[in-house]
């Protein structure tokens, strides 16, 4: 189960990948994220953001154009 | 993982049109989301993106041949059809056509959940990107820097470098 949920649906880049980086900073490390987007754009975007911050990419499923994106912060 | 030695960005933004206002500002707030350590240095039209009051920016749709302009609201079959080759640009002189096309452009936007330029430049300051004003054009022009948002500092072209001394990513907008 995640900690959090961000609920980024109707948004549009870079808004997803700025709240998500919002969100994660003020979690501790361990504690799981779980962002919500309706944006197909941030299938690859997350994923690149998980790359260049460090923090994990657990997990990405997709639901009727609903992707739900589930983060470890790690740093 | 950012290399911590190597992670400076910096964009020059020269630009001072409601279009042309996003590209430096979605990039910078993206970049230091992902952990870069940002400089934007503004200058010429670029200036007009730093001041408080932005809603007189435009989008001209006069020489600017390859913007899309579809209708964002309406019927479907007429929210496909591209105005934008079909209409003679000597039409767009008529005085309120850049407003028409501006307030058309923001309604498209806000649509599409693309967020406002205030918005986006908020994020930037919220995290820590520098937000340079070129010292020389704001004289040129005769910007007044009470106009200018806070948090702006204003020097010239040697700063920039010094900002832009390291790192990979030197962008010109």
């Amino acid at each position: 189960m995640a900690d959090e949920t961000l609920d980024a649906s109707g948004l549009n880049c870079p808004l997803p990948i700025l709240k998500t980086k919002k969100a994660l900073s003020k979690m501790d490390a361990g504690k799981i994220l779980d962002v919500i987007s309706t944006d197909a754009g941030s299938v690859k975007d997350i994923e690149a953001f998980c790359n260049q911050t460090g923090n994990k990419l657990i997990s990405t499923t997709e639901d009727g154009g609903k992707y739900i994106f589930t983060i470890e912060r790690v740093v | 993982m950012a290399d911590q030695d190597n992670n400076k960005m910096t964009i020059i933004a020269t630009k001072g049109t409601f279009d042309w206002a996003f590209p430096p500002f979605i990039i910078a707030s993206t970049g230091v989301a992902m952990d870069k350590e940002v400089t934007i240095f503004f200058t010429f039209y670029g200036l007009n993106l730093l001041l408080k009051d932005t809603s007189k920016l435009r989008v001209s749709p006069i020489g600017n041949p390859s913007m899309p302009m579809k209708m964002p609201f309406g019927p479907k079959w007429l929210q496909k059809i591209d105005f934008g080759p079909k209409i003679p640009n000597v039409l767009w002189n008529i005085p309120g056509a850049e407003s028409l096309v501006t307030w058309l452009m923001k309604k498209t936007m806000a649509k599409h959940g693309v967020a406002k330029i205030e918005e986006l430049r908020s994020m930037c300051q919220e995290f820590d990107v520098k937000f340079i004003a070129c010292e020389m054009t704001v004289e040129l022009f005769g910007f007044d820097k009470a106009d200018f948002i806070d948090g702006v500092e204003f020097a010239g072209a040697a700063s920039y470098f010094d900002e832009a001394a390291t790192g990979d990513h030197h962008l010109y907008m």
